[in-house]
């Protein structure tokens, strides 16, 4: 195929993937999206090996076969549940596959470049292989962290923004032994040689950066979750940009800046929705430089039955639901369906309210709730029913604390100050479904546990989910 | 310990201080009930509902009354010459007894109680707190007496309350006034609405607002800045200015309403007259005015506690028993707060009761304690009204201003500056590259933010896939001479393939879970 055949093939690839994108603005049309994004990626495949220069292709055929199958399986089998451990490691995988792309390009001598084109081409190289380390050992601690392998607890060691910081000026200064090492080579010479042609530079940078990935996600805790799966997103784009810049090619470039730029525009919701700036969320730890003392709250909470529960929503109109990590945690998202299913059925009005936080990673309530069946019609974000609260007769709080703490709002000393919080209190009642009396992950108190119109129910969300929908069928 | 129930003496009273659903409760905590017989009838609760479950019935007040360790009751004990029972006398000497008591209003009552070395718990002393909520009886009470004033007034009144528009010609709404939008009030609101009237309601203390607008009644603003919360989130008397203003108001409202629902008291004080003959002089003929405060002296001139009265056409009532007119409904209110300071009193569940003084609720409700009188309490800490806010909050915003202008500025002015740097030095090929980088950075965020939030986690998930476009990279490289450089390739083009199938296929899968 010709040159020019395959840049023709490699924009239509990338329209497809921008069409594919663009598809997710609403559900109807997003499963045509994707299409688009597998028929740009089938072209772009194609047009790339029928290149003149690829010519391996049993190992090339039999490693694809071998990767689609892996992948395949994982796809069909992961849990719902398991979706951002899922994203995660697959995040990695763009990183790793980064890393490699970028050695091989180092030690590829049939690139042959002088002058400044020859430094920028290395210096792509760097951080191609700096970007993508980094995305890869943070993703696989995020994956650990999710799949609950290690704590979910921040990691906070002593003076960690001083070993960053000397981290990223080794990074600095091994980047300009590099560039001054290669300059002396001819081309590059294979790995054995560790003292010649800057390979031990970039040997050292890749450590540094695999470490500085495991401490950058270490020091994060599992509340700001969403926010690292989406910067981990952002980087894996950027490692693919960077893998672009390296090798010229300009399909790469653009789908690496489309994927950096979705993730980064996620990170930057996810930030916002817990008013906290990006980067106190990177830098880790939480709540450690708040300026007063937090209310403590005080006052006695009301536990209520299933069969009261039951009884209010009998006799409620208009009912909200607000599912957190703790329905997920539970499971309990087809129990919640099939008392939605029945109290609809009682011509009931029955919505979910969404925070953009809750859970481990962004939109991860909706594909819950789709995948229990919840028609998406009923399943608002924040924005969209903050307002109707007060014409909200019963909500209900399965496994959500932050997200819906009033002290966000009037406590000016709470953590987490300023953050947008569904004001379920503004309703007739809340009832708000807790395994014990435990606080959420930001360790904050939650004053709407002891409010006069909050009852508390508690045990196993799902547990008492399913007594709910007992008592529900009479 | 033993709990006896009598029948309530006062004329026309029908509650009583326990149904069969609270009595059950009670007994788990280890007391054993008894009740005179014919106590529920009036709440049409029978004997035989009562024995269901397991609560003694004996025949008459003076077996009761003596057989008892506790008496719970709903009016103070009082003589009644014509059942000839004194339950003053009756009561055993050191005994418990749980009833209103209203101590400011009943000195010589307080005096005999202590004499018989009784401990005695007044429901209305019960103080205002949330935690408290659950036995406050003046609040559960205060209730049924604004939903039935609605109930009343919708009698006597000659007219629908909703508006229609019939063949027959067009019915307006009525209008309901209410004034003092406690608990009593806002029930009012509550029920007048739902029969569909227009309602406004007035209040001194301006944090109701937000709770009568929320019941969407209108709330009549008074231009005048006053505030009028008084200690325990009740009222507290105005200034003669304010009263003034007040007044001006109702009399303007008095012409356009039908209908007048009164609800102010000051604890402690007759209650405010705030309807004058003029006022009433002016309603229109028809009109109906329920003064809840009729017991207290009324916030009508014209008002005759207990009685309903006709005068220049306006029909006012002034029933005082309102919540024993929906007697089953606050029988089982009161007996629910009752039973909850039982749970109070009894933290053991061994049927013992502890009058801990120590804590804030039981203090509180405790008029009597063996025979020595502890009435009044000390005023509770804990109030409705919102705290007042720390200033801290106000001068910690006004600093970090100063700093924005360079902070808004400096990513600009770096970012500047290195497009320039790189500008300079960069050769011709890295800047066609560069330009596609930044055009499809920008089509990126243009796209990205029309993605539905509902679909964050396929988004996340479809990146990824197409992130796997790096595989491109590695296939370029595969077919290199050198050995190493293979394995290399063909390891990331393993991984990239896991990504690119692993990441289309699951979201398909999640797309098609999302359903109308």
């Amino acid at each position: 195929m010709s040159h020019s055949l395959v840049t023709m093939s490699y924009i239509v690839a990338a329209i497809l993937f921008i069409l594919s994108l663009s598809g997710l603005s609403n559900p109807e049309t997003s499963r045509r999206g994707n299409y688009y994004g597998m028929l740009g990626m089938a072209i772009a495949i194609i047009a790339t090996t029928s290149n003149v220069s690829v010519t391996a292709y049993a190992l090339l055929g039999g490693v694809i076969l071998i990767g689609a199958a892996i992948g395949a399986r994982a796809a069909l089998k992961v849990e719902m549940t398991q979706m951002p451990e899922l994203v995660a490691i697959m995040h990695s995988l763009v990183g790793m596959a980064a890393v490699l792309v970028g050695y091989a390009n180092f030690m590829d001598s049939s690139i042959n470049l002088v002058g400044v084109e020859k430094t920028i081409h290395e210096l792509e190289i760097y951080i191609g292989i700096l970007i993508g380390a980094v995305t890869f050992s943070g993703s696989v601690i995020a994956f650990c962290k999710l799949s609950e392998k290690i704590s979910g607890k921040p990691l906070l060691l002593p003076a960690r923004h001083w070993l960053n910081l000397i981290l990223l000026i080794a990074v600095i200064v091994l980047g300009g032994l590099f560039l001054q090492q290669t300059e002396g080579s001819e081309g590059s010479l294979p790995l054995l040689y560790l003292n010649h042609g800057g390979a031990l530079p970039l040997f050292i940078m890749t450590l540094i950066a695999l470490a500085f990935g495991v401490h950058m996600v270490m020091a994060i805790g599992g509340a700001d979750m969403p926010v690292v799966i989406s910067m981990l997103n952002s980087y894996s784009g950027w490692a693919a940009a960077a893998t672009g810049f390296m090798l010229s090619n300009d399909l790469l470039i653009v789908t690496g800046a489309l994927v950096g730029s979705s993730g980064a525009i996620l990170s930057y919701i996810m930030c916002n929705a817990m008013n906290r700036n990006f980067i106190s969320v990177i830098a880790g730890g939480f709540g450690t430089a708040s300026g007063g003392v937090a209310a403590v709250v005080e006052g006695e909470v009301q536990p209520i039955s299933a069969e009261e529960t039951a009884s209010l929503l009998m006799a409620a109109k208009n009912i909200m639901i607000i599912p957190g990590y703790g329905m997920a945690v539970a499971q309990a998202q087809h129990t919640v369906y099939e008392i939605t299913k029945l109290l609809r059925e009682k011509s009931k009005k029955v919505g979910f309210g969404i925070h953009p936080v809750a859970g481990r990673m962004p939109g991860h309530m909706n594909v819950l709730l789709a995948e229990a069946k919840v028609p998406y019609d009923i399943v608002y974000e924040m924005d969209e029913i903050n307002d109707d609260f007060p014409h909200v007769d019963v909500s209900i709080v399965i496994g959500a604390n932050d997200i819906v703490n009033p002290s966000a709002l009037d406590d000016p000393n709470s953590p987490i100050a300023g953050m947008p919080v569904l004001e379920c209190w503004k309703g007739e009642t809340t009832i708000v479904l807790k395994r014990s009396m435990a606080t959420g992950y930001a360790g904050v108190g939650n004053p709407l546990f002891v409010l006069e119109n909050t009852r508390m129910l508690f045990g196993d969300a799902n547990a008492t989910m399913q007594a709910v929908l007992k008592a529900l069928q009479g | 310990m033993k709990i006896g129930i009598p029948k309530e003496i006062y004329l026309g009273e029908k509650r009583v201080a326990t149904t069969p659903d609270a009595a059950a409760h009670i007994m788990k905590l280890g007391f054993s009930i008894a009740i005179e017989s014919g106590a529920g009838l009036g709440a049409s609760i029978s004997d035989d509902a009562y024995r269901a479950v397991g609560v003694e019935v004996l025949p008459d007040a003076k077996t009761l009354w003596q057989q008892s360790d506790i008496v719970m009751k709903v009016r103070a004990p009082m003589h009644r010459r014509r059942l000839g029972i004194d339950e003053l006398e009756l009561l055993p000497e050191g005994a418990c007894l749980i009833s209103f008591i209203w101590p400011a209003q009943n000195e010589g009552l307080m005096q005999k109680l202590a004499e018989k070395h009784a401990t005695v718990l007044a429901m209305d002393c019960v103080p205002r707190m949330s935690r408290a909520q659950k036995m406050d009886a003046l609040s559960s009470m205060a209730n049924i007496a604004g939903y039935r004033a609605i109930v009343e007034a919708a009698q006597h009144f000659g007219r629908f309350f909703t508006g229609q528009i019939t063949a027959a010609g067009k019915i307006p709404p009525a209008k309901v006034l209410v004034i003092g939008a406690g608990v009593a009030g806002l029930a009012a609101i509550g029920a007048a609405k739902g029969m569909g009237a227009i309602v406004r309601a007035f209040d001194t203390r301006p944090e109701v607002k937000e709770q009568i607008e929320s019941m969407d009644a209108e709330f009549l603003m008074l231009d005048f800045s006053e505030e009028g919360t008084g200690a325990g989130g009740y009222a507290k008397t105005m200034s003669p200015e304010f009263i003034a203003a007040e007044m001006a108001l109702f009399a303007e409202q008095a012409k356009e309403v039908d209908i007048i629902v009164t609800t102010a008291l000051i604890p402690g004080k007759p209650a405010p007259k705030l309807i004058t003959a003029e006022m009433v002089e002016t309603m229109k003929p028809g009109s109906v005015i329920v003064d809840l405060a009729a017991e207290q002296g009324g916030n009508c001139e014209l008002t005759v506690a207990s009685k309903v009265v006709v005068e220049h056409g306006v029909t006012i009532i002034g029933y005082t028993n309102l919540p024993s007119r929906l007697a089953n409904q606050s029988s089982q209110l009161y007996a629910t707060n009752l039973r909850h300071l039982l749970t109070e009193l009894c933290p053991g569940k061994d049927g013992l009761v502890n009058v801990n003084m120590d804590d804030e609720v039981i203090r509180g409700a405790t008029v009597i304690k063996e025979g020595e009188i502890t009435w009044p309490a000390p005023p509770p800490k804990l109030s409705a009204a919102p705290a007042a806010k720390p200033e801290v909050a106000v001068a910690a915003v006004a600093e970090p201003q100063k700093a924005n202008a360079l902070k808004a500025f400096l990513p600009l002015i770096i970012g500047g500056l290195a497009l320039f740097g790189l500008g300079a030095v960069a050769p011709e090929s890295f800047m066609t590259h560069f330009t596609v980088f930044v055009l499809a950075c920008f089509v990126g965020y243009q796209v990205i933010w029309n993605v539905t939030p509902a679909l964050h986690t396929p988004l996340m998930s479809v990146t990824n896939a197409i992130s796997g476009i790096i595989v491109i990279g590695a296939i370029v490289q595969i077919s290199a001479p050198d050995n190493v450089v293979i394995v290399l390739a063909a390891l990331a083009t393993l991984m990239a393939s896991i990504n690119i199938a692993g990441g289309f296929l699951v979201t398909r899968r999640m797309l098609e879970m999302f359903r109308k």
